[in-house]
């Protein structure tokens, strides 16, 4: 894909299920109850399981290496974790959805304006790429 | 409790040594959805060193940190090469900054993410957010 500063990339969605985020928990190392039991989610005041932030994360830096043609060329990806993405313990999951807009391209490099949504909702603060151009 | 006014500028033991092999990079990327081709790491990959590296900072009992009482609240990544399997990668991380908002601990931390050589692979930064003890 070849990248010029205001071109709007293809929207990406990723399907996110529970079985998903037992799997991102064993391969992560991040245990966390919250992002599998309902009983240890709901005493800590959130209507239900929630999926790792890192792990929505994850989904946009994918999102990104699939618009890069490649993994590896990632400089630069950071966010903040603004609202929990809930995944109901169903077959169906929930739907994360990421948009992305090139804001910048210089020599070298290639900065990438990210719109992570679940449900409608922004679930990630300012999320941002910075590409190594191709 | 609050968390030790004294954390900031803190820097903490390196972790132990993390061997980083195509069978981990593969876990990771299948439970991400992405495919590994035996090439680069996905992009967040380095969160397994540097989410050791981070509760280490929480489990230290000097810190008076409560673990479940921590959110991450911010994550960024920067990185001089992508992590490839062969890798032995260990983080050393620093507090940069400590500030109080709304009755919770804003705790910025930066582990610094190099190989066997210490060369530098990636620099993790990471927000937490450690919230009182509601009443």
């Amino acid at each position: 894909m070849s990248f010029e500063a205001g071109a709007v990339l293809p929207e990406q969605q990723f399907r996110v299920t529970r079985a998903d985020l037992v799997r991102y928990a064993g391969a992560s190392g991040d245990r966390n109850p919250i992002h599998w039991s309902d009983r240890v989610a709901r005493s800590v005041g959130l209507p239900g399981v929630i999926a790792h932030g890192m792990f929505t994360m994850a989904l946009a830096g994918r999102a990104v290496d699939t618009w890069a043609g490649e993994p590896g060329r990632i400089r630069e990806l950071g966010c903040k974790f603004t609202k929990p993405v809930i995944v109901p313990d169903d077959d169906e999951g929930t739907t994360v959805t990421v948009n992305g807009t090139v804001s910048e391209v210089t020599d070298d490099t290639v900065r990438i304006t990210l719109d992570v949504r679940c449900a409608g909702e922004k679930v990630l603060g300012m999320p941002k790429a910075v590409l190594a151009r191709g | 409790m609050a968390v030790d006014p004294s954390l900031a500028g803190r820097t903490f033991p390196a972790t132990p040594p993390y061997q980083v092999t195509g069978e981990r990079i593969a876990e990771f990327a299948a439970a991400t959805g992405s495919t590994y081709d035996g090439g680069p790491a996905p992009a967040t990959f380095p969160i397994v060193v540097a989410f050791a590296a981070m509760t280490s900072l929480m489990e230290d009992p000097s810190v008076g940190i409560e673990l479940h009482h921590v959110v991450h609240g911010e994550q960024r990544f920067s990185y001089t090469r992508p992590v490839v399997a062969g890798d032995e990668l260990s983080a050393t991380l620093s507090v940069d900054s400590l500030r109080q908002l709304g009755g919770a601990d804003i705790i910025g931390t930066r582990s610094e993410i190099v190989d066997a050589a210490g060369q530098p692979v990636c620099t993790a930064y990471a927000t937490l957010v450690h919230k009182e003890e509601r009443p």
